[in-house]
C-alpha cells in the first residue's frame, strides 16, 4: 500500500484528527491531533491493509523557541507484512506534557516511552512502570531540553558526591598519599 | 638481572653482583637479595587485572588480551572478580552513574592494588564536559598510570602496563605493617 493511500484510509477514518502531512526526502509524517493518538494507533495496528505492527522508534523533540506547542512526540511504525512504514507526531505543551500510553498497542513501546520521561520530562499516561530508564533515580531535571544546562546542574548529583566524599576519607588507607 | 645474560664460574667462591642489589654465590648456589627486590618482582611479574570494561577502550583492552598481542606473556592474566585481582584497568567513559560501582569494585580489590586509567574519557572526561559524565577518574580513585590516545592502540595499553610494573619495581617496602 503505497503512503498516499494510507493517508487517505487516515483522513476517511478520522477527518477531524489528522492536523498536517509532511514529506520530507520520500518520508511522510503525519502529525495528528493528540486526544485520539490511541484510536489513530490502534486503527493502524490492527486494520489488516495498515497492519503497522512494529513500532520501530518512538522519540521526542524539544522545540524550544521555535514552535508552540514545544514539545513532539514522533513514532515511526513499519509493517512487517505489507513493508510500508509512516511516521505520526504528537504536539505535547509543556503545560501539558502528558501524552496517552501505547504500551497497550505496542508493548515494545515501554522503555522508549521510560527513555522519552527520562530525557525530556513528558508523562506517558497509562505507562506500566514509568521510571526513568537511563539517569539514576533521584536524578533532578529533564537533560535533553534545550534549556538544561549542558554541563550539568550547579548542585552536583548527590550519589557522585557521596563517591567523592568516601574517595577523601578512603585516602587514609592509601599507600602513597 | 632480567634480560641480561653472563657467563658465571660456578666454582667461584667469591660473591658477584650481577645487578645493583643483587650478588650470587656460585659454589653455593645462592643469591642474595633484599625483600623489596624478590616482592617487587613477583607483583610485577603477575600483575592480574581486573575484567572490567566500560566502553570502546573496553574493546581495546580486550584486543591487547587475546592472542595476537597477549598480555598473558607479561603475567598479566584477566581476573573475573575483583577479590582476586592487583589492578583495574579503568577502560572508557566513566558515567556519574557508574562512578559509585567504580570505586565499589576499587574497594572490594586488596591490597596492594595499582589503577590504571586507558584513554581520553578516564584521563580527563576527553571532550565530554557534560552532565553526564566524570571529569577523569582520578577525581574519585587513586590513579598510578595514566594512558592517552582514543580509544589507545594495544600498543599503547602495554605500554602503561610496563610503566606500572616499572613503578612497582621501585617501591619500598611495601609489604611490612608499619610504612
Amino acid at each position: 500500500m503505497g503512503t498516499d493511500e494510507i493517508i487517505e484510509r487516515l483522513k476517511s477514518r478520522f477527518p477531524d484528527d489528522i492536523l498536517s502531512v509532511t514529506e520530507f526526502r520520500e518520508q511522510t509524517g503525519i502529525t495528528i491531533n493528540k486526544k485520539n493518538l490511541l484510536e489513530i494507533a490502534g486503527f493502524l495496528r490492527n486494520e489488516p491493509d495498515l497492519g503497522f505492527d512494529l513500532l520501530r522508534d518512538l522519540c521526542g523533540v524539544d522545540y524550544l523557541n521555535k514552535r508552540t506547542p514545544r514539545f513532539e512526540v514522533v513514532y515511526q511504525m513499519y509493517s512487517i507484512k505489507n513493508k510500508h512504514c509512516i511516521r505520526l507526531n504528537v504536539q505535547v505543551s509543556q503545560k501539558d506534557a502528558h501524552v496517552n500510553s501505547v504500551t497497550s498497542i505496542w508493548t515494545g513501546a515501554n522503555w522508549h516511552e521510560r527513555e522519552c520521561f527520562d530525557l525530556f520530562g513528558i508523562v506517558f499516561d497509562g505507562h506500566p512502570d514509568l521510571r526513568r530508564i537511563l539517569m539514576p533515580e533521584d536524578w533532578e531535571g529533564y537533560p535533553l531540553r534545550k534549556d538544561y544546562p549542558v554541563e550539568g546542574p550547579v548542585e552536583e548529583w548527590q550519589g557522585f558526591v557521596e563517591v567523592l566524599r568516601k574517595s577523601e576519607e578512603y585516602k587514609q588507607h592509601q599507600w602513597y598519599r | 638481572m632480567i634480560g641480561s645474560s653472563m657467563i658465571v664460574d660456578t666454582a667461584a667462591s667469591e660473591i658477584i653482583e650481577v645487578e645493583e642489589g643483587i650478588k650470587i654465590i656460585p659454589a653455593a648456589n645462592t643469591i642474595i637479595t633484599t625483600i623489596d627486590k624478590l616482592v617487587n618482582l613477583s607483583r610485577a611479574s603477575s600483575l592480574w587485572p581486573l575484567t572490567f570494561g566500560l566502553a570502546c577502550c573496553a574493546i581495546e583492552m580486550m584486543a591487547t588480551g587475546a592472542s595476537h598481542y597477549d598480555l598473558d606473556r607479561f603475567g598479566i592474566i584477566f581476573r573475573a572478580s575483583p577479590r582476586q585481582a592487583d589492578c583495574i584497568i579503568v577502560s572508557g567513559t566513566v558515567t556519574k552513574k557508574m562512578a559509585p560501582v567504580v570505586r565499589k569494585v576499587y574497594d572490594q580489590m586488596p591490597e596492594p592494588k595499582y589503577v590504571i586509567a586507558m584513554g581520553s574519557c578516564a584521563c580527563t572526561g576527553n571532550f565530554y564536559k557534560s552532565y553526564s559524565v566524570v571529569q577523569g577518574c582520578d577525581t574519585f580513585l587513586p590513579v598510578d598510570v595514566y594512558i592517552p590516545g582514543c580509544p589507545p592502540r594495544p600498543e599503547a595499553l602495554m605500554d602503561g602496563l610496563i610503566k606500572l610494573q616499572e613503578k612497582i619495581k621501585k617501591e619500598t617496602h611495601r609489604w611490612g605493617r608499619t610504612r
